[in-house]
């Protein structure tokens, strides 16, 4: 009995004191939002709900919730919440985006460029992009290994990748990955292939050698041969895809040329996981949806090249129609800033019911990622990866207030309004340093802006160090 | 005459009236690229009534007959024998106007380049017109129109004088059916500040390559250089044209010769029509403005990324702003995440008159209103977010008396549609041009019709 008590007792003051403790740390990814239409793109738009987060993990969904101890809590009322948007296809926080001297550079990975320092993730982050696969270009057959993050901004690199997300390749098809629509330098050897048919070659090849280095290994591993092979970074991650341990992301345009692919790897005996841009797999939407192969698109570019030229609004929803896993991408700083518009644009072009195009850009993208059982729709138990809108996030007049990623803060207006303020009172100062002086007083001239232009879809223009 | 003969003339004329027949069939299928539409007297009724000259009529009617707008308003009274569209539950706005666009110039610019008519050669190319260049029949004409868009402001690019702009509805087989304003705007890409010398308007910002920083005030001499050729190019062409009309008034004098590149310059240099400047940064916008006053023109500013901060001279000089730059990424780093979504707005507060546009080459120019709505959720109210894309823009391009607003006696460009034109959910119920009901048709919808059912 006095045992029991005293246990009962000790117990008491341990758990108030981790209370008191909690509440003088006051945990930064501990959040509870209240009283917004919360739009889970799972379970349908709840009007007037509360969301709690505890470490970074959504717990509750529901109305009046009471704010636990030491939690702090976001006033939504009159807002919209939506999951975090996952941009499929970005080139952001790449340093460089093709090893062009091959068109195999499987070897080669993103994982080893990432730049935590651009500026582009902020603005991604204000325009609700929370997660994003970041991919090689499509200047090569198959680019390279890609990898899946979410934009801590403002932490290590390291946390930015999403550890347990499945890994990924990036391969493409067609005009870029020919290199014909730029005219060869004077001594610039051709790179082959110079054709489509060369291109499906290619990859075809890559299969092959890496289907004979598996078993070449595997005989050693049986002690069939003596000697093991000598190791190829260029062919192990090309028998993970053999293996269906690896996620090809095929950039194509042309309907042919997605068959190709998809028929190659029907032959070798694996299925690939999204073709992305696919700008007219409109056109052989029941052959991909037999495959379950996913698609990753642009809302409606077209006309900008050749091969891009049947492109059409309603691709989206011929897809979606016909039982497609379609995410809708960017493949560019600019356009992430308003993917939202993108995915109300497919209740517009053929009508994409309002869940189903919020999906477009969250659930469905987290499925072709392989990281939906944790992030891409507001349900409990999955990363508190939230935004927060000033309303209908389809509408163009919204903007986003705030953009959490497992319940941190990583883009908030009010604090970046107040950062403006003290990012220019930081500049007055450093401007009265002498070494800021304007000529003619003694001190170095200011520099000129540079304007900086960067190619926006296919990035295979990005100054990689002249070969393109 | 032999029978042989007789039938040939018979299968002649009658392959003749087939393809007649193909062809009328062809124009009003919307199978053609550009398909001219239907011509009639139309009353919409019942419907919410955006005029943007004024008050929103929350039920009225518009009437269009002979292609202009003859009625609007409440208890506008229908005249007998036109066509009824009941306009329940839809809302009625002006026509969309891009003034910032290559439309027609360029089909697919990426490796196509027989199809590019953006830039002539040389640096000087007063005389060329866009008009000449403008192909009624690109895809994007349809493309664009059925998203509410009804009129364009078209311009050639490249060298420092790239040509003359002109002012288009999306709907014409001609370019002569198209014109607006034929031919509208003098384009100038300005010597910029960091940018190359004369006839080197392209380009970004200085250096390049290598860790060569120019002295700012060897940038500002060679910038001010190239301007001194710029104004020798407008005395020249003053001179020009001095000695011409004293020549064809005293042929003592001798015969000039003509220049057909200086002759172009007549009514810009004499402040008749205005010259259209492309500039993003402030000093230059500056450097502009002084040079309008200088030379005493009639100026507009193409881009304007900062023209809110040089909106002193703006409006000194009178001087529009064709803004371009929503779908931009800021320029610096450390510039605030929304300063190019915020820039209408500013210019709003600064009092500069401008218009949103796209600034596209011709595919995406359907996207403007929501460049518009962007900013519209960035302290441009939505009133003034819709101005900038209907009634502003016919202001800066001077055709205000003929179109972009609801009112009797303009052109009937009219969209109806099922919501607010600068929210993407809302579709477009009908486009009228010069008071044609056009189909909505494009290239887009016909591969959507081709493609939807495929099993």
């Amino acid at each position: 009995m006095r045992h029991t008590i005293s246990v009962t007792l000790l117990s008491i003051v341990l758990l108030t004191g981790l209370a008191f403790d909690a509440e003088a740390q006051g945990r930064n990814d501990d959040v509870l939002i209240k009283g917004a239409t919360v739009m889970t793109a799972a379970r349908g738009t709840l009007a007037n709900t509360d969301i709690l987060v505890r470490n970074g993990k959504i717990t509750r969904i529901a109305q009046n919730i009471a704010a636990p101890a030491g939690v702090r809590t976001i006033d939504a009322g009159g807002k919209f919440v939506t999951p975090g948007i996952i941009d499929a296809h970005s080139h952001s926080m790449l340093d460089a985006i093709n090893e062009g001297s091959f068109s195999v550079s499987s070897m080669t990975r993103v994982r080893d460029m990432l730049n935590p320092t651009d500026i582009t993730i902020y603005r991604a982050l204000a325009g609700g992009v929370t997660s994003s696969l970041l991919l090689h270009g499509s200047a090569n057959s198959i680019g390279g290994q890609s990898i899946t993050v979410k934009f801590k901004w403002g932490s290590p690199v390291e946390d930015y990748v999403v550890a347990d997300a499945p890994p990924g390749i990036k391969f493409a098809m067609g005009e870029n990955v020919r290199r014909t629509t730029q005219a060869p330098q004077p001594g610039q050897q051709l790179r082959y292939p110079r054709t489509r048919q060369g291109t499906i070659e290619v990859m075809r090849d890559a299969f092959l050698r890496a289907r004979d280095y598996k078993q070449a290994w595997e005989d050693f591993r049986a002690k069939r041969t003596k000697v093991p092979p000598r190791r190829d970074l260029e062919l192990e991650p090309i028998v993970e895809i053999l293996e269906g341990k690896r996620l090809v992301h095929a950039h194509g345009y042309r309907s042919d040329e997605h068959l190709n692919l998809l028929q190659l790897a029907d032959e070798f005996g694996f299925k690939i996981g999204t073709l992305q841009h696919a700008l007219e797999a409109y056109k052989i939407a029941p052959e991909i949806a037999k495959r379950g192969t996913g698609v990753s698109i642009f809302a409606d570019s077209w006309g900008y090249k050749l091969e891009a030229y049947d492109s059409i609004p309603y691709n989206g929803y011929i897809l979606w129609k016909n039982g497609v896993n379609v995410s809708i991408n960017s493949d560019s700083d600019e356009r992430m800033r308003r993917l939202n518009l993108d995915a109300a644009k497919m209740m517009k072009y053929g009508g994409v019911p309002e869940e189903d195009s919020l999906k477009m850009i969250t659930l469905n993208p987290a499925k072709q990622l392989g990281i939906d059982k944790r992030t891409g729709s507001i349900e409990v138990g999955k990363d508190g990866d939230l935004v927060i809108w000033n309303g209908h996030p389809f509408s163009a007049f919204s903007r986003v207030e705030a953009t959490l990623i497992e319940g941190v803060t990583y883009f908030d207006r009010a604090r970046d309004a107040q950062l403006r303020q003290d990012m220019a009172k930081e500049r007055e100062a450093l401007e009265k340093l002498e070494v800021n002086r304007p000529p003619g007083t003694g001190g170095t001239p200011p520099r000129v802006p540079t304007e900086r232009v960067r190619g926006d879809r296919d990035h295979d223009e990005i100054g990689d160090g002249g070969i393109h | 005459m032999k029978p042989s003969i007789l039938c040939k003339i018979a299968a002649r004329t009658a392959a003749v009236i087939t393809l007649a027949a193909a062809a009328a069939l062809a124009q009003n299928d919307g199978t053609e690229q550009n398909a001219i539409g239907r011509a009639g007297n139309f009353a919409i009724t019942n419907a919410r009534i955006v005029t943007v000259s004024g008050a929103t009529i929350e039920n009225g009617t518009v009437v269009i007959q002979n292609g202009k707008i003859t009625a609007v308003g409440a208890g506008a009274s229908i005249p007998g024998g036109v066509e009824r569209i009941d306009g329940r539950g839809l809302s009625v706005f002006p026509g969309m106007i891009d003034a910032g666009t290559n439309m027609g110039l360029a089909e697919i610019t990426l490796a196509v380049a027989g199809s590019v008519d953006l830039a002539e050669t040389g640096p000087m190319n007063a005389n060329t017109m866009g008009i000449k260049g403008i192909h009624p029949h690109s895809a994007h004409i349809n493309v664009t129109r059925v998203n509410g868009i009804t009129t364009v402001h078209s311009y050639p690019t490249g060298g420092t004088i790239s040509g003359r702009s002109a002012i288009i509805n999306l709907n014409g087989a001609t370019p002569d059916e198209m014109a607006v304003v034929p031919v509208f705007g003098l384009m100038i890409n300005f010597p910029r500040l960091g940018g190359g010398g004369f006839g080197g308007g392209g380009g970004g910002g200085f250096g390049g390559g290598g860790g060569q920083q120019a002295d700012f005030n060897e940038l500002v001499r060679r910038r001010d250089a190239a301007v001194e050729d710029l104004k020798k190019i407008f005395k020249n062409a003053e001179n020009y044209l001095r000695a011409r009309e004293a020549y064809s008034k005293d042929r003592t004098l001798g015969y000039v010769e003509n220049d057909p590149k200086l002759e172009a310059m007549a009514p810009y240099l004499r402040g008749q029509q205005p010259v259209i400047f492309t500039a993003e940064r402030e000093r230059d916008i500056r450097a502009i403005a002084k040079f309008v006053a200088d030379m005493k023109l009639k100026g507009i500013i193409v881009g304007g990324q900062e023209a809110w901060k040089a909106a002193d001279d703006l409006k000194r000089n009178n001087i529009g702003v064709i803004y371009t730059n929503i779908y931009g990424l800021p320029v610096r780093a450390d510039d605030p995440y929304d300063t190019l979504f915020e820039a209408p707005a500013k210019m709003k507060a600064a009092g500069v008159k401008f218009a949103i546009a796209t600034g596209d080459v011709g595919p995406e120019v359907r996207d403007l209103p929501y460049h518009a709505g962007l900013a519209g959720a960035f302290g441009l109210s939505q009133e003034d977010a819709l101005r900038s894309v209907t009634l502003t823009p016919a202001e800066i391009l001077g055709v205000s008396d003929r179109m972009g607003s609801i009112e009797v006696g303009k052109m009937a460009n009219i969209v109806v549609s099922d919501g607010h034109i600068l929210e993407p959910r809302t579709n477009i119920k009908y486009v009228f041009i010069n008071g044609r009901m056009l189909p909505l048709t494009s290239r887009h919808t016909r591969l959507f019709d081709a493609f939807k059912d495929r099993k």
